[in-house]
């Protein structure tokens, strides 16, 4: 998928002119910001809880070979078969070669980004293999044929009217309002296409490395029929998946669900160990894993590292103010929100995405919710540095900071400046004490006014005292 | 030649304001306010005339080279005291969080970096947590609404500590947003770049200061309130900006003698 | 071994940049780590007296639409199901994990109930299973895969039936699966946690049941009938 992140400021235009998308938006601060806020609250243990999250990702990423190894050998002694990925390509043809190998005609799929990061979707249909997502969000923005929106709730930007004229269109008979009734019809129409798929396809939560074990979570359900009813299963995952143990993965899991929407746990977490077994009733007849890297190991040893630990919650985007505002889309990417704002420079390049860490205030509240301590706006100034290394930061913005800086490291140039802008913004802001309009300044004064400084600076002010603090004149 | 700071926790410290550069440039009040305050709480207050700007915004647009020559410059010019205060969430949180890690591949400016950062405070966590002041010498007539800052917030851990001191001023009714922690949009050079994004989290902000009722808006960083006094008299909003130094180091906030921000000097 | 792994292998060891030392100290770390978890990590919610804990777990449970049955003795389990199917104006019809436990609960008393033994097929109404577990932290129900317990009854009928013997329940997640750590053979092929019938809040965010997986969950919770003779 071809970024277009570039277009952030235009897209996010639009997406402040559109009541619908707002609504939509608007919701989960009522929703998943406040469920998290009630589910953290309910647990004493959440902050410690989280601490050992970010130090389990942190010791399996310091010993990543050997996890990996570990992983490999379980997974293989269960029967499963692992199949490394160096990168998107290497990912896609692996998986279509596996689809042709068992013959396939139709794969169904239960959400799996890393799945969506490699572009598994139009790869597959352009080579005649029908794809059908399951997970209900991810079925919704399949018939809109859009990217998702967001991490956990793919379908988060539309209204239910919107859902209701979709499924009237695609599935034929008359327009149903009832939110019950529309899901009702979803499960009716996936229903036969699990029963039709030759292949599914899920990708994984955490990859346990003592048992070779697959975990999945969600709510639906899906990812179990998925994974249940055809007899190859194809996971799609990368390496930062691995967690070293099944116990670890549940200190994890007990973070998930609750920084993701404030449940206390997601519906179904399944862990799958190796195919269908001898004398079992049902399950799938083979299990693959393909393991992509597409460029992870790059961030390893580097500041991004820390990336790395994110388990995929969507808290930093639920808490983000510029998210919601913008939406997910305007990101251009796979990846939204904070979280997206760190990776997707990684993974489409910085030249094509380099709005994106700078569409925040760094206010911080993504990382003062992330369950693994992931320093977003730390990642997001790390990409920022990278950006104007490399000569991306607007001229004008290169040479202000520069100007700046050469000032401001001489203190009596600095005095003067300050005391010379004072006076003469003092001047001309007497009137009203404030700025409708200022030349340079109209960023700011499109929407606000800008208060006039007083006319003369503090240090100017305080000097005239010869040190006595009074009140001002 | 650097004296160096005195014993740690003196009766009477010899504290440094950093004034910041907004507050120099835009308004003097606030540095002066800070002044009595710390006063107030015992502190002999002195204000280095080699002080400039603590660098954030070079480091947060991703010059490091800038912001780590304007750090070479705090480093010397702060040094000498027991501790550095600025009325400022921001800045202080640039300056006891950022400062050490802008010195990398330098070990020797690095551990002075993190002994200076730890003598820095933003002003009403200083007052409060370490010189353990509980009430000010002020009075203010009005409704008051307390924005929270995020880096003062979230860097700092300031949240209670402006608010016990405000609530301890004769004739201040606080009373909360219902988001007093969510971002104004202002975020530095954020509110130039995506004007736009800026503009809906201010007229969020401000639509939430709206219905408090109150008739004044208090927060600790002139940054934020510039940007939300300067979005409120867009939109003809009668509510007062106030940083929250002025009105607890009164008299003179609320009156004629101490206009709120962006109104008119008499 | 393929080229694509020894690359990746290659890199991530190479990121690491370990001397054979540190790499002989890497995996003594990683060999002592699973015994290296610091306490703090169970929450103290579930670790509780046993009656407190089916408390627990029975509130959890019905928290998140669980419905729970409390039946004294497995003998009581068809009743129990007949009055369920009943109540919900739901065919008597079920099929049923050709588990002993369960056949040996007496269906004959409920001779309008067409049972159908294995797995379930897209016709199948009601599922009915054996848990291994109930995990009171969250109101949590455990099922193994087995020859006897077919993964797909609690997800393809659109009522799922659960039962679980009371002395079955747990604290924590990590209690449960204590089971399978001193096993040999290792795990289950399918573990699966079931918190709650199937939902989603795919459409505008508001909570609906039954997106998949079952509308429906009852869970039956079967006390032992005398401290002598345990259930399961």
């Amino acid at each position: 998928m071809q970024p277009t992140s570039l277009a952030f400021e235009a897209k996010a235009h639009a997406a402040l002119d559109n009541p619908a998308l707002q609504s939509a938006l608007g919701s989960i601060k009522t929703g998943w910001q406040a469920g998290r806020s009630r589910a953290a609250e309910a647990l004493p243990e959440f902050e410690a809880l989280r601490d050992r999250g970010r130090d389990i990702k942190n010791h399996t990423l310091q010993h990543l070979d050997l996890y990996l190894e570990m992983f490999e050998t379980k997974l293989a002694a269960a029967g499963g078969q692992l199949h490394f990925a160096r990168d998107a390509a290497e990912a896609r043809a692996t998986v279509l070669d596996l689809c042709r190998t068992a013959e396939a005609r139709a794969v169904t799929k239960s959400k799996s980004m890393v799945a969506e990061e490699i572009g598994i979707n139009e790869h597959l249909e352009a080579n005649g293999i029908e794809r059908i997502e399951t997970d209900l969000g991810e079925y919704i923005i399949q018939l809109r044929k859009e990217p998702p929106s967001h991490l956990v709730g793919p379908a988060v930007h539309l209204t239910k009217d919107q859902v209701s004229d979709l499924f009237a269109e695609h599935h034929g008979g008359p327009r149903i309002e009832d939110p019950a009734a529309l899901v009702a019809e979803a499960r009716r129409v996936l229903r036969e296409k699990y029963f039709q798929a030759d292949i599914g396809i899920t990708g994984a939560n955490f990859l346990v490395a003592e048992t070779g074990t697959i975990v999945t979570v969600t709510n639906e359900g899906n990812a179990e029929l998925t994974q249940g009813l055809p007899r190859t299963h194809i996971v799609i995952t990368s390496l930062e998946k691995l967690v070293p143990t099944i116990d670890d993965a549940f200190t994890l899991l007990r973070l998930l669900a609750r920084s993701a929407t404030g449940q206390e746990f997601s519906a179904y977490t399944t862990l799958v160990t190796g195919p269908k077994r001898p004398a079992d009733l049902d399950g799938p007849d083979r299990l693959h894993v393909v393991l992509v890297d597409n460029g992870r190991t790059k961030m390893l040893g580097t500041a991004l590292q820390e990336m790395l630990r994110c388990i995929r919650c969507g808290a930093c985007m639920n808490h983000c103010p510029v998210y919601l505002a913008a939406g997910g889309h305007a990101y251009g990417w796979v990846y939204v929100g904070p979280m997206g704002s760190v990776l997707t420079p990684q993974f489409a390049g910085i030249e094509e995405t380099h709005t994106l860490p700078n569409a925040s205030t760094f206010c911080g509240r993504c990382e003062a919710v992330c369950p693994v301590r992931i320093p977003l706006p730390k990642l997001m100034r790390h990409w920022r540095e990278v950006q104007f290394e490399k000569g991306l930061t607007p001229p004008t913005a290169r040479y202000g900071l520069r100007a700046w800086g050469f000032v401001a490291t001489r203190p009596a140039l600095y005095r003067a400046v300050t005391r010379a802008a004072a006076a003469v913004l003092g001047l001309l802001g007497r009137g009203t004490g404030r700025f409708r309009h200022l030349p340079l300044a109209g960023g700011w004064t499109q929407s606000r006014d800008l208060p006039a400084p007083s006319g003369t600076t503090f240090m100017a002010a305080w000097a005239k005292q010869a040190g006595r603090p009074s009140e001002p004149k | 030649m650097r004296p160096a700071p005195s014993a740690a926790a003196p009766d009477r410290p010899r504290v440094a304001l950093f004034v910041t550069c907004l507050v120099d440039l835009f308004r003097p009040s606030i540095g002066f306010a800070a002044i009595r305050l710390l006063e107030a709480a015992g502190c002999t207050v002195e204000v280095p005339k080699a002080q400039t700007c603590c660098g954030q915004p070079a480091f947060n647009s991703g010059d490091r080279a800038t912001a780590e020559a304007i750090a070479r410059q705090v480093l010397d010019t702060f040094e000498p005291y027991d501790y550095v205060v600025a009325p400022s969430g921001s800045c202080a949180g640039m300056l006891r969080r950022h400062l050490p890690e802008l010195f990398d591949t330098d070990p020797v400016a690095r551990e002075r970096a993190s002994v200076l950062a730890e003598r820095c405070h933003e002003l009403l966590g200083f007052l409060v947590d370490i010189r353990g002041l509980k009430e000010v010498a002020s009075h203010f007539a009005g409704t008051v609404t307390y924005h929270d800052s995020c880096s003062g917030l979230r860097e700092l851990g300031v949240k209670a500590q402006p608010r016990q001191l405000l609530l301890g001023v004769p004739g201040v009714d606080l009373v909360e947003m219902r988001e007093p922690e969510v971002c104004c949009g202002f975020g530095g050079t954020f509110c130039v770049k995506y004007p736009e994004i800026s503009t809906r989290m201010v007229s969020d902000k401000t639509a939430d200061i709206a219905a408090t009722g109150a008739d004044t808006l208090a927060a600790g960083d002139l940054g934020c309130l510039m940007n939300m006094a300067g979005r409120l008299q867009r939109q003809g909003s009668k509510v007062r900006a106030y940083h929250v130094a002025e009105i607890l180091a009164g008299p003179g906030a609320g009156t004629a003698t101490l206009p709120g921000i962006g109104e008119r000097r008499r | 071994m393929s080229d694509a792994r020894e690359a990746v292998m290659a890199r991530i060891r190479e990121a690491l940049g370990r001397t054979p030392e540190e790499d002989a100290r890497a995996r003594e770390r990683v060999a002592a780590w699973p015994r290296e978890a610091p306490p703090g990590r169970i929450p103290a919610r579930g670790q509780l007296e046993p009656e407190a804990r089916i408390e627990l777990f029975t509130s959890m449970a019905t928290r998140v639409q669980t419905d729970v049955e409390r039946v004294t003795g497995a003998g009581a389990i068809p009743a129990a199901v007949g009055r369920y199917l009943r109540r919900h104006n739901l065919p008597q019809k079920l099929v049923m994990a050709p588990d002993p436990v369960l056949d040996e609960a007496g269906w004959a008393s409920q001779p309008l109930l067409r049972i159908g033994r294995g797995t379930a097929s897209d016709d199948d109404a009601v599922g009915l299973t054996l848990a291994v577990a109930g995990i009171a932290e969250t109101g949590t129900v455990l099922l193994a895969s087995s020859p006897d317990r077919p993964t797909l009854l609690a997800y393809l009928p659109e009522t799922c039936i659960i039962v679980l013997p009371t002395d079955r329940i747990v604290g924590a997640y990590e209690q449960a699966l204590a089971l399978y750590r001193e096993d040999a053979s290792g795990l289950p092929r399918s573990l699966n946690f079931i918190t709650g019938p199937s939902r989603t809040g795919d459409i505008a965010q508001k909570l609906e049941l039954g997106a998949h997986g079952p509308k429906r969950l009852l869970v039956v919770l079967v006390d032992p009938e005398s401290t002598a003779g345990q259930p399961a």
